[in-house]
């Protein structure tokens, strides 16, 4: 049983917009935070009767183990070796266990097509964190830090929630780079950077080059179109000034 | 000594099998021994260019799956003795290859070849990553334009993680190949610069191949442009780029628009 990590609500997919003028009364401004959230990764096996009986003796010895925690369930072995027939027996035996299904993996949106299930997520983004043993101390200084050497290609997402992120090298379009602190890019920014996911507005994004396509710092952010063609292509830092996206040149 | 390449770019019609076909048939041409290997199974052209599309029995999903040996499957060209082809196969997906599978055909082909040369599908998805797989070396092809230029940029992340070279730790090697390039439409600016392209993929340049209809009439009659057209300029292109691949240093020509005295006259103010 792994534990993984899921960005909850992707801070990139945030919205938040000045009204738009033709829509009549101005609306309150729109503010969505980004969270990532522990998820438990549960993967049943047949026989069912047996693998049930597991949880159970697992749940009755540790009753908080899966308390409050969200499970996503792999369904890989089960439809490789039952088929898809046993896909809702499964998830709804684990569901009667009061535990609660935040999405599947391992099967596509077809699998769980037609059955009550066909809403559940299928392509949760995350990755697998070792489950430290409850007993252990807490690690004692987190990374403060991380250099990525090499450029962010398209379709990468360098994500590290404990503090800063240093990229020597240019972040692509289509890349994503998001940071619990400030984020330096040695080179051309032309992706997304998004900073102080966990700092807040303590955060800065800093530059050699501003060709991004989007940039965030704490709950604000700001696409392309928003600055002109005065900062494109310049040095810059953005940083949060008293509740405003501020991108100023550096040089 | 084998290397494997890997011929990608994400993007389809970017000139892959083109590619693959003109400098396997340079290597070839130089003395050396190379496989061209085509993994675009269900879509398969590689025959098709290199003219050997009524020679196929066996195919790579027949070796994969150990229905036909390798030297059986492979294809001798008739035009250049070390020159050979493992085609793909037509009714199948696929689905059909296997890593290990692959992974064996790879390894037997390194055991008699100086060169194999993958024939990547277009995508990211199995074919291309099984394509990528064992490649120690890969050339992207690029056309000088913006989609083009991001799913390069998409498939060099993969390259950098999803190879087998990447996983032990090794950083693959990756070169450029600039196909397409348009001259007069790079100097009006409606087109990307190599400048600007290698700024943006930062991996070092192989090769610039001009948009050329040498290129498509060699790929019509089923014949490398190296074979068939010796003398063009992207017989030329394709030529030093594979001496490239052998280490040679050859100094790099950017492809310059070819006009005649009068009309460089008045051609440029026509065009403004």
């Amino acid at each position: 049983m792994a534990a993984q990590l899921y960005p909850g609500h992707h801070p990139a997919a945030a919205q938040r917009q000045a009204p738009a003028d033709p829509d009549g009364p101005s609306l309150p401004m729109l503010r969505v935070r980004g969270r990532s959230v522990m998820a438990l990764v549960i993967a049943p096996e047949p026989p069912f009767a047996n693998w049930f009986a597991a949880l159970d003796q697992q749940m009755r010895r540790s009753a908080g183990f899966f308390a409050d925690r969200p499970v996503v369930v792999d369904l890989g072995a089960v439809f490789e070796s039952v088929g898809r027939d046993a896909i809702p027996v499964a998830l709804d035996g684990i569901e009667e266990r009061g535990l609660r299904v935040i999405g599947a993996e391992g099967v596509g949106p077809s699998v769980l097509a037609g059955t009550r299930w066909s809403r559940l997520p299928t392509s949760l983004h995350g990755r697998d964190v070792a489950q430290a043993p409850e007993a252990d101390p807490p690690a004692a200084a987190s990374v403060p830090s991380l250099l990525v050497d090499r450029p962010v290609r398209s379709g990468q997402s360098v994500v590290f929630e404990d503090g800063d992120i240093t990229v020597v090298g240019a972040v692509a379009s289509g890349a994503e780079v998001i940071a619990g602190g400030s984020i330096h890019v040695y080179g051309a920014l032309r992706g997304r950077a998004l900073a102080g996911l966990r700092t807040g507005a303590g955060a800065r994004i800093f530059c050699r080059r501003l060709e991004a396509e989007l940039v965030g710092v704490d709950q604000l952010y700001r696409t392309a179109e928003h600055w002109g063609p005065d900062l494109h292509g310049r040095a810059v830092q953005v940083r949060c000034d008293r509740g405003a996206l501020q991108i100023s040149a550096l040089d | 000594m084998c290397k494997v390449v890997v011929v990608t770019s994400g993007k389809g019609g970017v000139g892959k099998t083109t590619s693959s076909a003109s400098l396997g048939a340079a290597l070839a041409q130089e003395g050396h021994k190379v496989a061209v290997v085509d993994f675009d199974v269900g879509l398969r052209n590689l025959d098709l260019v290199m003219g050997a599309e009524r020679r196929v029995v066996f195919d790579l999903v027949n070796v994969v799956q150990g229905d036909a040996k390798l030297p059986q499957a492979l294809i001798r060209d008739k035009r250049v003795e070390t020159l050979f082809l493992l085609p793909a196969s037509q009714t199948r997906d696929k689905d059909a290859l296997t890593e290990v599978g692959v992974g064996r055909v790879i390894d037997e082909l390194r055991e008699s070849f100086d060169w194999v040369i993958c024939d990547s599908p277009a995508g990211i998805e199995k074919g291309a990553t099984l394509a990528m797989r064992f490649a120690e070396l890969a050339v992207v092809v690029t056309n000088p334009e913006v989609s083009s230029v991001r799913d390069s940029d998409r498939i060099i992340g993969m390259l950098d993680s999803k190879t087998r070279c990447a996983e032990n730790g090794d950083r693959l090697e990756k070169q450029l190949l600039l196909t397409r390039y348009d001259p007069a439409r790079a100097a009006r600016g409606e087109m990307m610069k190599v400048e600007d392209v290698l700024e943006i993929l930062a991996i070092p340049l192989l090769g610039i191949v001009a948009e050329s209809p040498d290129v498509l009439t060699a790929s019509n009659v089923g014949c490398p442009v190296t074979l068939h057209n010796p003398g063009s300029p992207a017989a030329r292109a394709y030529r030093e780029a594979a001496r490239r691949l052998l280490g040679e240093t050859i100094t790099m020509d950017e492809p310059r628009e070819r006009r005649g005295f009068m009309s460089r006259l008045f051609g440029r103010k026509a065009a403004a």
